[in-house]
């Protein structure tokens, strides 16, 4: 047998390569192996020219390979020469089935060829390099691939794409573009429907199948491939094509069952779930195997490098490595109160922070890269009443006060060491509620949306205690009146969070129930039955209550309460809260108020709809249609009045003249009722879909309540495929234009608004350079004194910008009737 | 929920009020009072004159530079209309502005000319105004009753969808021609390559589709004698289909660009006579000057 590796390097991706580069500068006896005949091969598989990001731009890269933002080739040209002249031990083709034994005598198993032995291994697969093969026979054939990197490449070939997902159709599409090609292309699924597929993609498969452009064969399964044929089983019997090509994109699996078979745990039986590792990225379950890059969850090619010299390092013995993000956190904390190393600070963060308390060190490191520390002296705003603002802040030494009362400061509640604050934005994304200050010279941890909802789902501990915290201050928020937690403990002991999916009711006219809901995320409408016919009566947005009449009137139901979009309300228990009235007869005639207000605007429709009825029918269908477009979940979003629009555009150009020559909204698409037009523009969302998964964190809510993206975006197009409306679009800026003044006087310049593809691409060549497609969609115009530019711009007063709580008002019934 | 304290929001524009009704008919009352006042002021100074006071007069200049200014800023909508500043304007308000201080030129002008009228270079600034006016109350008339037809028109479909529905069209029809003799293929590729969308803006404006090539492949297709196979009466079933479901198609394009064209038919001639007036009103000016 062959001698024993210290280091063996399982797969060649960034975070793979950049150990095996770190180990052969060291001189530690390594072998990489690889699965395929070239590095990287995630990286390989992108299409041509690419261009790849390097993100975050803030964090220092620590390789021995180099990598900088640019095309792929570049980029693997680049590491092909770096681990050259590292000398790195590259084993190509070797396809690990099985990793035995224990540190320091492991056997891995290949496909083909000998055993290797290894003290420690270094698992780098990824996520990407294991896509579904072919199982039928004549399926290794090598007509047969597994990606499509340049539909160009092909002409005058038939060509099978086997699987229905975005890549089979995506691909197939790429292939029938150029009719010039003249490949005839044959989409082949296994099903009747394409479920797992984007709709427009879906749209544009059928549309080109009934243009004649391509095949589409449902319901068949491929039964032979021989060279130059396919026969495929149809529900009509099996038939044999011609075929010269087969594409196979039937989806991809994580290595999962590989990996836990070597011995490592998974955090969760969850699909995403990581496998659980020391600050070392060591695998708590299976000493002497260390898992890096995007198998263990950081799928950013920096990260992945900067652990794969890290993980050399630890293996190597070298237990004081300072973390390559030292500097970042040492600048981060310079300038604070206390004198503390930044292994201080974690470790005094970590422990006076209640949420914090089950954070590991490495998960503290991580988590401080993405928060702020802050200090501030007796009296200072952390932050004022309406604010726009998501973030978390929890208490590290000092305490805060709560002004509780917008029209007097005095009146304050405190909040002390070691607790949150800030969760009520955290959670429903709505402005903060109330001006908070420091009552003492105190030290917060400001954790940003993205980094608090990851911290709550990695830690339970933090979740819970969020939770708790919340609606214990959602309760003490909405109802006011001077409770203090102390009054309310009776009622949130019975309290119950729920999950409401969308259209489901909460309470239903005419049932006897009494319980108090308090609208924690998304939104309710409520709907009164008028004459047999469900008519809107409100909209009751998160952060309010809904259910106070028959909690106070011991009454049935007087209407239907049910949610717009998908939401989170808190049931509170009837009889701890009517025990809570009589204790408080403030906060009993701030509801009985409240109560009566809401009875006189149920009583105002009632009474239009006995004079009105077309009215009210018309109001109440508008409002469905607009909560049917997801209005519930907006918070601001662009409409347009067909009756007043004329068609100019003129909302288009304007947008596209003030954010870099590309419109951000498509005035003409969209849905349309009774006059009232939606178009295709972004309604930033109370919980924005595209920002559940951006690698980069570019999406951010701005201080006016727009959703937007930053210059950190790297172009991946989640947010575009995450986002329900279509209103992102992947796009390069086009060059500037010469000025309005040339081209009004001399013709010059393809002037206001968005410039056709034909000036952009001709006018791109003339200046040269390469520019990346990022994700474009409406910023509101932040930052622009003026407001949104559509709204400005419109001659006719069209366009408009609201609000659903504020449009879905009974004032517009007021109006029409 | 309208506690507002702490935090200044941007000037936002969410009443909802078309141009004619900005600000409850603000400028409506502005352009009325203006023509009440100068009215008003004419007839008090003409009853004290021999002769009613003409554009020589104190009055006259007064009148006269007025509207000379109030010119000049109206043909400046264009160029408000283009360049897109990030301060905070409205557009609409420009544009109800522009509607009833133009309106109100009609007063002012003719009070300005002392109702004095000849076949000179004056009269012809005030002739190619009054062309303007006109044209931008056709202008006025289309907006606030067009887009109703326009939306309605369109329902749902937008432009490009539109245009892809009749390639689609033609796609198909290219299919299913397939098994057809020389003259049926002639008359679909008729249907095909000649068939023209939109033509001049007359024709779009008038909707005048009578040469129609779709139209006529579809009459020269029933026409045909029987076919000798089954496979090409099939074919040619599916063809009339096809061709039928493209006129459709061509008739809601063609409807959407006959809004479209009625919407900015008027531009024609308001655009084109306000440089024209602009040329008048400098000469009118020069030459008054020249030969005080």
């Amino acid at each position: 047998m062959s001698e024993t590796y210290k280091i063996a390097i399982i797969g060649s991706g960034p975070a793979g390569m950049s150990a095996a580069a770190r180990a052969a500068k060291k001189g530690i006896s390594h072998i990489l192996l690889e699965k395929t005949d070239h590095l990287s091969d995630t990286i390989f598989r992108y299409q041509k020219g690419k261009h790849v990001m390097a993100t975050p731009s803030v964090l220092v890269l620590r390789a021995e390979c180099e990598f900088d933002a640019g095309k792929r080739e570049k980029i693997l040209d680049q590491w092909n020469a770096d681990t050259k002249a590292a000398g790195v031990n590259v084993k190509f083709n070797a396809d690990v089935t099985a990793i035995t034994g224990d540190k320091g005598d492991f056997t891995i198993q290949l496909k083909k060829g000998d055993p290797i032995k290894a003290e420690n291994i270094v698992l780098a697969v990824g996520t990407q390099g294991n896509p579904n093969l072919m199982r039928c026979e004549g399926g290794n054939l090598p007509h047969v691939q597994y990606q499509l990197d340049d539909p160009g490449e092909y002409t005058d070939e038939h060509i099978f794409v086997i699987g229905g997902g975005d890549a089979g159709i995506e691909n197939a599409m790429g292939l029938i573009a150029d009719a010039g090609q003249n490949n005839t292309v044959t989409l082949v699924n296994r099903g009747a429907d394409f479920p797992t597929a984007k709709k427009p993609n879906v749209d544009g498969l059928l549309a080109a199948r009934d243009a004649g452009r391509i095949s589409v064969l449902t319901e068949t399964n491929t039964a032979l491939v021989e060279p130059g044929w396919i026969t495929v089983d149809t529900p009509q019997g099996q038939s044999r094509f011609k075929c010269d090509r087969i594409i196979a994109r039937m989806g991809a699996a994580p290595p999962r069952a590989f990996v836990e078979a070597a011995g490592v745990e998974f955090s969760s039986p969850d699909r995403t779930a990581f496998p659980t590792l020391t600050p070392t990225f060591e695998s708590t379950s299976k000493p002497g195997i260390y898992v890096i890059g995007a198998l263990a969850g950081y799928p950013l090619i920096k990260h992945c490098m900067n652990q794969g010299y890290d993980v050399v390092e630890f293996i190597s013995g070298n237990t004081n490595l300072e973390p390559a993000d030292e500097p970042l956190l040492v600048e981060k904390l310079k300038g604070l109160p206390g004198k503390r190393s930044v292994a201080e600070w974690l470790e005094f963060l970590r422990s006076n922070v209640e949420i914090l308390n089950g954070l590991s060190p490495l998960q503290m490191r991580e988590f401080l890269l993405d928060s702020t520390v802050r200090s501030y002296k007796a009296g200072d705003p952390i932050f004022v009443r309406n604010e726009p603002g998501s973030s978390l802040f929890g208490i590290a030494e000092g305490s805060v006060n709560v002004e509780v009362d917008p029209n007097n400061a005095k009146i304050t509640v405190p909040i002390g060491k070691s607790s949150i604050f800030g969760e009520v934005g955290l959670i429903s994304g709505r402005k903060r509620g109330a001006t908070i200050r420091a009552a003492e010279p105190t030290i917060c941890v400001e954790i940003p949306r993205m980094a608090a909802l990851k911290l709550m789902s990695q830690v339970p501990q933090a979740r819970e205690t969020v939770n708790r915290i919340t609606t214990e201050r959602q309760v003490l928020q909405i109802f006011k009146s001077g409770l203090t937690p102390a009054d309310i403990q009776e009622v949130l002991a019975g309290s119950e969070v729920i999950e409401v999916k969308p259209g489901e009711a909460i309470i239903k006219e005419g049932d006897i129930s009494d319980d108090l809901y308090i609208i924690r995320s998304g939104s309710m409408i409520v709907e009164k039955d008028l004459g047999g016919k469900p008519v809107f009566m409100s909209y009751v947005p998160a952060g309010s209550y809904s259910g106070e009449m028959a909690m106070i009137e011991r009454a049935p139901r007087v209407a239907t309460v049910k949610a717009a979009i998908r939401s989170t309300v808190v049931k509170l228990p009837a009889d701890p809260f009517r025990k809570l009235l009589v204790r408080k007869p403030e906060l009993a005639k701030r509801m009985t108020d409240e109560m009566r207000a809401r009875r006189e605007i149920n009583a105002f429709i009632e009474e239009q709809k006995d004079e009105f009825g077309g009215a009210v029918d018309m109001y109440s269908s508008v409002a469905n249609f607009l909560i049917k477009q997801g209005i519930g979940e907006a918070t601001d979003v662009l409409l347009i009045d067909e009756s007043l629009c004329v068609g100019c555009d003129n909302c288009e150009k304007a947008c596209a003249d003030s954010h870099d020559g590309l419109s951000r909204l498509n005035r003409e698409a969209g849905t349309t009722f009774a006059n009232i037009h939606v178009p295709t523009s972004c309604r930033h969302c109370e919980h924005p879909h595209c920002m559940s998964d951006c690698p980069p964190n570019a999406i951010r809510r701005g201080p006016d309540g727009e959703v937007f993206i930053n210059e950190t975006c790297i172009g991946c197009g989640n947010c575009q495929r995450a986002c329900p409306y279509g209103v992102i679009q992947m796009d390069k800026p086009p060059p500037k234009k010469p000025p309005l003044w040339e081209w009004m006087l001399f013709g010059k310049g393809p002037g206001p608004g968005q410039p056709s593809y034909e000036w952009r691409k001709k006018a791109a060549k003339a200046e040269g350079g390469e520019s990346p497609k990022l994700a474009i969609k409406c910023d509101m115009c932040s930052g622009k004194a003026g407001g949104p530019a559509c709204v400005r711009a419109c001659p006719t007063g069209a366009a408009i910008r609201v609000t659903p709580d504020a449009f879905l008002s009974v004032a517009r019934l007021e109006k029409t009737g | 929920m309208t506690q507002v304290g702490g935090h200044t929001e941007r000037v936002r524009q969410r009443t909802h009020e078309g141009f004619l009704r900005h600000k409850g008919f603000r400028w409506a009352q502005i352009a009325t009072g203006l023509c009440v006042v100068a009215t008003g002021v004419y007839f008090f100074v003409a009853s004290r004159l021999a002769e009613p006071p003409s554009g020589g007069s104190w009055l006259g200049y007064l009148l006269g530079t007025a509207s000379a200014g109030l010119i000049v800023w109206l043909a400046c909508l264009g160029i408000r209309k283009r360049v897109i500043t990030q301060g905070h304007y409205s557009l609409k308000a420009w544009v109800s502005a522009h509607v009833y201080l133009g309106l109100s030129l009609t007063v002012l002008a003719t009070l300005h000319t002392g109702f004095q009228f000849g076949w000179n270079v004056h009269t012809l600034a005030y002739a190619l105004m009054m062309l303007v006016i006109a044209s931008g109350a056709l202008g006025v008339w289309a907006y606030a009753t067009l887009p109703q037809r326009l939306h309605g028109n369109r329902g749902e479909t937008t432009r490009k969808q539109m245009l892809d529905a009749l390639a689609s069209l033609d796609a198909q029809m290219h299919e299913a021609a397939q098994p057809l003799d020389r003259n049926g293929a002639a008359i679909v590729r008729l249907s095909i390559e000649q068939t023209d969308l939109g033509g001049g803006f007359w024709k779009r404006l008038t909707g005048s589709y009578g040469d129609c090539a779709n139209r006529r492949a579809l009459q020269q297709l029933r026409a045909l004698p029987s076919p000798g196979s089954a496979v090409q009466a099939e074919a040619l079933t599916k063809i009339e289909g096809l061709m039928t479901q493209k006129a459709d198609a061509l008739a809601l394009a063609r409807r959407q660009m006959g809004i479209t064209a009625l919407l900015e038919a008027w531009l024609f001639v308001h655009i084109p006579a306000t440089f024209a007036l602009l040329a008048a009103l400098i000469a009118h000016i020069v030459s008054v000057f020249a030969y005080w």
